[in-house]
């Protein structure tokens, strides 16, 4: 093959119009439905790889309004990898911005919630932090500590009830009305083999933004409640445990001076 | 560099969904089959579960995106990850197929065809020299379920596959399912392609099902889906290959409407039963 009818042959897979030339077979000179089941396979074998990833969404929009929508992602956004467990990370982006998808405006984030769990998933695996972690810490450092992200964390925050909604289109809850419509922060982590979502309080999900950016404990608290003053520590340092959000803990060594909550 | 070793018995394509059937009680497959690309993340239950098969089964890595026959180079990175996964766990065989998948970057996820002449022979033996090379071991080189044929081919299929095995010392792999396919949609007979077939370099068979339709002018245009039970006529020249070369490894490929897993397993052990057969018969 030459490299010009390969080229010819791939570029008119996403496209439609008639095949490339240089196809035979043994009963006609244009197969034109033969090569439309290579055509049928590239976007039907696409339009599953991500219907698997976002099963939810599938859920929420109808099988063909999802298939409708990826395959019109498929053909702007083909994947550029062979390994398509990452493929469709950019699909909420175009979603937020796909017309017939507006009144659904929650989408987007339902999708990066299942993408936040997928990546949860294959993640490489890292114990979590040792429960009594803390314990054994002078009190008076416990300021200055810096904590490092297991690598299946993610901390997503929303201005729609997106877990809720991720949750009864996952059958992991029953279809009910959502009386009052309010964000929700969502922490994703796999402590063992099995992918969590915990629900953070907007203070919550501040504070856990912060040390994933890198911030000592004292000045994620410091931020936190200046913004949410009925921000609960105790608690969501029993969640940063039970979570299994972090892998290590060590002592920052650039601000001494400011580690103290 | 290490010789493809798959036991020369039956084996399955595994499935996540039959983990937990198949830890209940020892299994009578001979090894499991996992498509390489599905387990190219860092870590998670799909690697926790293929280390605990390991300890227990045999293992055929089998990769559906390296892209071969691509006129291009082939995807180094692809080729990197391939290695870290077969030196991780160490597989009795690695097999890739005898199509092109990605093209200018674009990976487009299915098994493409290509015309046989000297020039693409020459790439994919150069391809199978880089692989081969690369992993350190023998690969395997399938034969393709085709719809359509080239204008320019020159070079029959079964003689292309002969060529490349000759010159690079590759492995075959032999789809009968896929030869029944491609045999059918060109209006050829299965038999006359496994008579052309050469057989001496077949190390592993592939089963799966098809599903038929028809193309513009009425003629049967055969579907490799991998979702139904293998059909009558792709057991018999199943047979008729055991036959011939005595008893290999074989595998009952089933990946879409994947059924429960003694379902698969009664699949397998009607392949066993042959392959039993054809062992007895070389013992005679």
């Amino acid at each position: 093959m030459s490299a010009t009818l390969q080229s010819a042959f791939a570029a008119g897979l996403l496209a439609t119009g008639p095949a490339p030339g240089g196809l035979t077979a043994w009963n006609n000179k244009t197969p034109e439905r033969r090569y439309g089941v290579y055509r049928n396979n590239v976007m039907a074998s696409l339009t599953a790889a991500l219907a698997s990833r976002f099963p939810a969404a599938e859920n929420i929009v109808g099988q063909a309004f999802f298939q409708a929508m990826a395959q019109t992602f498929i053909a702007a956004h083909p994947p550029s990898s062979p390994v398509l467990l990452a493929y469709g990370d950019d699909m909420p982006d175009f979603v937020a911005n796909f017309a017939p998808a507006r009144e659904v405006a929650y989408l987007p984030d339902v999708m990066r919630l299942e993408i936040a769990r997928g990546r949860a998933y294959h993640a490489a695996d890292a114990p979590p932090l040792d429960p009594t972690a803390f314990a054994a810490i002078d009190p008076a450092r416990l300021g200055g500590l810096v904590f490092e992200p297991n690598p299946t964390l993610s901390v997503l925050s929303s201005l729609h009830p997106v877990i809720t909604i991720w949750a009864m289109n996952a059958g992991a809850r029953p279809l009910a009305k959502i009386d009052v419509w309010h964000g929700e922060h969502a922490l994703i982590a796999r402590p063992q083999m099995t992918v969590e979502i915990t629900s953070l309080s907007p203070g919550g999900a501040a504070f856990f933004h912060q040390l994933v950016a890198g911030a000592t404990l004292a000045i994620a608290v410091e931020s936190t409640i200046r913004k949410h003053a009925d921000f609960d520590l105790s608690d969501n340092l029993a969640t940063l445990l039970r979570s299994g959000a972090f892998s290590a803990i060590h002592q920052d060594k650039t601000n001494e001076d400011r580690n103290h909550v | 560099m290490l010789s493809s070793a798959l036991p020369r018995r039956v084996g399955v394509g595994f499935k996540p969904e039959h983990f937990a059937d198949i830890l209940t009680e020892p299994q009578p497959v001979g090894f499991f089959e996992v498509h390489a690309e599905n387990y190219m993340g860092a870590g998670g239950p799909p690697h926790a579960q293929l280390g605990r098969l390991r300890e227990d089964y045999g293992l055929s890595v089998h990769g559906v995106g390296l892209s071969i026959g691509s006129m291009q180079q082939l995807d180094r990175h692809h080729l990197a990850r391939l290695k870290t996964l077969c030196d991780r766990y160490q597989p009795e065989s690695f097999s890739e197929h005898l199509a092109w998948s990605s093209h200018d970057s674009v990976f487009l996820n299915d098994l493409l065809p290509l015309p046989y002449t000297e020039e693409t022979l020459a790439r994919v033996v150069e391809h199978v020299d880089q692989v081969q090379m690369t992993l350190g071991r023998q690969m395997l080189l399938e034969n393709p379920a085709t719809y359509l044929l080239f204008a320019d081919s020159t070079i029959e299929e079964t003689a292309f596959l002969a060529e490349v095995a000759r010159r690079t010392g590759c492995g075959l792999l032999l789809d009968v399912n896929n030869v029944f396919v491609a045999a059918t949609n060109h209006n050829l007979d299965p038999g006359d392609y496994i008579d052309r077939f050469p057989l001496a370099a077949v190390r592993e068979i592939h089963l799966s099902g098809h599903s038929e339709t028809a193309d513009e002018l009425g003629a049967p245009l055969l579907i490799d889906s991998h979702d139904t039970p293998v059909k009558d006529p792709v057991w018999a020249l199943y047979q008729e290959v055991l036959g011939r070369i005595g008893p290999v490894a074989s595998l009952i490929e089933w990946d879409n409407d994947v059924p429960a897993w003694p379902v698969l397993r009664a699949e397998a052990a009607s392949a066993q039963h042959l392959l039993d057969a054809a062992h007895r018969s070389v013992a005679a």
